[in-house]
């Protein structure tokens, strides 16, 4: 029943595939503009990424990425529904027109580009790992002979399984689930020995589900590092530069060192870049179809990438990842702010 | 002339049929370029072209041979056969336990009568999702880790990945053996009939498969001991070797086999029920014992009204099969559910699901009617 659910849920999407007429032909812009509110796809739970609080306010690095976009096009950062998809629901959510943007961990990969979305701008960098009790005594891929893996459908990490045990002939278990915390769970009771997924959302598990978390230990699966990047539909050129700028806006003010806090000093600028950036010299909002000083008003809600970073993953968080690849350029990550001119 | 045709209920009639038929037609020729234009307008790309590929995902369990290296077809007929293998083994229980229940309900012992109803009233009660869940649940958390496991028997390991038991081990020769045996078997049971006529039934049996065990293992041994049994053996963080069972695969099949026994259960009791009571008299007083009346007068003819409602059961049990991706079990829907996020080709592998289940239930559907059919009274 669960299941007949959820083929409903991909089904619904298919029926307006069948149904629809070609009368839309509305841009998404002007789409969201009228219904003064846009809507992103969400993870269906995955703190510090996304997920709702206490209060069903939604947070974390993928909801504020979201919220941004909301910002420099409806100026209001609260101006955004969130709709939680699984890893298979996702992609045919965003293809039909069911959300706006999908903003969910999800890694940039030639065949999703090719078979009908876009990326837009990674918002976050990093590595698949595993995660295993340390009490197995096992810190490192090559250990993990017959190792069985619980596994999440509807992710890139099916066929890293499958690559690392080929590669390190180490003849892993996959366990597979279509549903996130069935995987999870069945890691924390003890059916496989590893969960495989990004790391960040491991150490987001780890923070969230583990009784105790110096108990597991997270490395690895392999030495490629993924983009994980906010995506939007094929069609609608318009949209994927909205959504980069606003992305890049984050980037960017971080290497201006333009904070939540100085940004209105920041507008008396003398910097011509920082001038344009902030809208103060007009020209780069109007090019996108946007208000000029949509990026100043991005960083005064809601901060630049750094402290949306802290906030939601780094220090600040329970789950103090390091900046990591994810640092600016100049500081050895690969966040690399482009030209607003 | 006119006025005739107008008044033609004949023409009338084909007039309308034809007007739904052709309606009918455009409305789907409508959904079809549209869903075409659509696609296109979103850039989905369409086709089954992605059906050579290789599909590069593992998938947990088979009843087929399949690696990642093998094409999405190939992880189509996994699933397939997956999901068959499910629904027989789980018709196949549930239609024992069903029949276990019905007698025991229909019993004169009122405690095992009211333990079969108590039965049935709790297992037709419970969303099959929540039992399914149970089931996993317990099976992934009342038996201990890898390293710590119960070992019952020897060979026999119960753990949290499951249950690994010895294998067979089929070495050159091993056909010889087999087909030398079942001769062997033959023959013994032929000698066994010639034995003089005072020699109890319970001797000649017990003497004649004595002695075939005996000529078996002269035969294996002969052979150069080409079967064997190969135990699991704990290596690293597993077990390797033997035959194993999945705690998903346990948890599926137990779960959907209790449920399913229930409404079976029911079934074949009001199968039972609806025949006369006069057939049980009229075996009475031929001299039939009951098991004889139940088995040989009553069953044949409760079976005809047990089959229809049974072909819906069945064809129920097979749908529901595709629950199983709750637990972490690799049937069909499961499958599916990967190709579409690996490929994006949503509404291909949603047809593909569609046409596999209607295949299977018609199928199901045919064989039962089929069945039917030959069991029904034949009226002179």
């Amino acid at each position: 029943m669960m299941d007949h659910l959820k083929l409903t849920a991909l089904l619904a999407p298919m029926a307006s595939l069948l149904l629809a007429t070609a009368a839309q032909a509305a841009t998404t812009l002007e789409t969201v503009k009228e219904r003064g509110r846009l809507i992103c796809g969400a993870s269906q739970g995955t703190p510090g990424f996304g997920a709702p609080d206490g209060d069903g306010y939604w947070r974390g690095l993928d909801v504020e990425t979201c919220r941004a976009v909301a910002v420099a096009v409806l100026g209001d950062k609260d101006a955004v529904d969130f709709v939680p998809l699984s890893g298979q629901q996702r992609i045919p959510a965003l293809q039909t027109g069911e959300i706006d943007v999908l903003p969910r961990t999800l890694t940039w990969t030639l065949q999703r580009d090719a078979n009908g979305i876009n990326f837009t701008q990674p918002n976050y960098f990093e590595y698949t790992g595993f995660m295993m009790p340390k009490s197995l005594g096992i810190a490192k891929v090559e250990d993990m002979a017959g190792a069985s893996v619980c596994v999440q459908t509807g992710s890139t990490t099916e066929v890293v399984v499958n690559d690392v045990s080929t590669k390190h002939q180490l003849d892993l278990q996959p366990v597979v689930f279509d549903n996130t915390s069935a995987a999870r769970q069945a890691f924390f009771s003890g059916r496989c020995d590893a969960l495989i997924t990004d790391a960040g959302a491991l150490a987001s598990v780890r923070a969230s589900m583990a009784k105790n978390p110096d108990d597991y230990i997270i490395f690895p699966a392999t030495p490629y590092v993924d983009a994980l990047t906010p995506a939007v539909r094929q069609g609608d050129d318009q949209w994927l530069d909205i959504v980069r700028w606003s992305i890049q806006a984050l980037i960017a003010a971080e290497n201006f060192g333009i904070t939540q806090a100085n940004a209105e000093e920041m507008l008396q600028s003398e910097d011509p870049r920082i001038a344009r950036f902030l809208g103060t010299d007009p020209g780069n909002g109007t090019a996108l179809g946007l208000k000029d000083d949509f990026a100043y008003q991005i960083i005064k809600a809601l901060g630049n990438y750094g402290e949306m970073f802290d906030r939601n993953v780094g220090e600040h968080s329970p789950l103090k990842l390091e900046r990591g690849y994810n640092a600016l350029y100049k500081d050895g990550g690969l966040m690399f702010p482009l030209a607003f001119q | 002339m006119l006025r005739t045709l107008w008044y033609s209920s004949r023409l009338r009639g084909w007039t309308a049929q034809i007007a739904l038929l052709g309606g009918l037609a455009c409305l789907l020729w409508w959904i079809g370029g549209n869903t075409i234009d659509n696609l296109a307008e979103r850039g989905i790309r369409t086709g089954f072209g992605f059906l050579t590929r290789p599909a590069r995902f593992p998938i947990s369990e088979t009843v087929v041979a399949y690696t990642p290296s093998d094409s999405f077809l190939w992880a189509y007929v996994v699933g397939v056969a997956n999901t068959i293998w499910l629904s027989v083994i789980t018709i196949g229980l549930a239609t024992a336990g069903g029949l276990a229940l019905a007698l025991a309900r229909l019993s004169a012992h009122p405690m095992l009568s009211r333990l079969a109803a108590a039965y049935v009233t709790v297992f037709r009660n419970i969303p099959l999702i929540v039992q399914l869940l149970f089931c996993y649940g317990v099976a992934t958390s009342v038996f201990p880790a890898p390293r710590l496991a119960l070992n019952p028997l020897p060979g026999v390991f119960l753990s949290l990945r499951g249950v690994y038991a010895p294998a067979l081990t089929l070495g050159q020769g091993a056909g010889w053996v087999f087909a030398l045996s079942a001769l062997l078997a033959a023959a013994f049971a032929l000698t066994a009939r010639r034995w003089p006529a005072n020699v109890p039934t319970a001797w000649r049996v017990t003497g004649a498969s004595g002695l075939w065990v005996l000529a078996s293992i002269v035969v294996w041994w002969l052979a150069g001991r080409p079967i064997g049994l190969e135990s699991p053996v704990l290596t690293g963080l597993n077990f390797r070797g033997g035959s194993y069972l999945s705690p998903e695969f346990t948890a599926i099949i137990i779960g959907l086999s209790l449920y399913t026994a229930a409404f079976a259960g029911e079934i074949i009791r009001g199968g039972i029920e609806a025949v006369g009571k006069g057939q049980w008299e009229g075996g009475r007083a031929l001299g039939l014992t009951e098991r004889q009346i139940m088995f040989k007068v009553i069953l044949p003819q409760a079976l005809r009204i047990i089959v229809p409602p049974m072909t819906s059961q069945y064809l129920s049990t097979v749908k529901n099969t595709t629950l199983a991706v709750a637990v972490g079990y690799p049937e069909l829907g499961l499958i599916v559910n990967t190709v579409i996020n690996q490929t994006g080709q949503a509404l291909e592998s949603i047809m593909i699901m569609l046409g596999v289940f209607l295949t299977i239930s018609l199928s199901v559907s045919l064989l039962m009617n089929w069945f039917n059919a030959r069991i029904a009274l034949v009226e002179r």
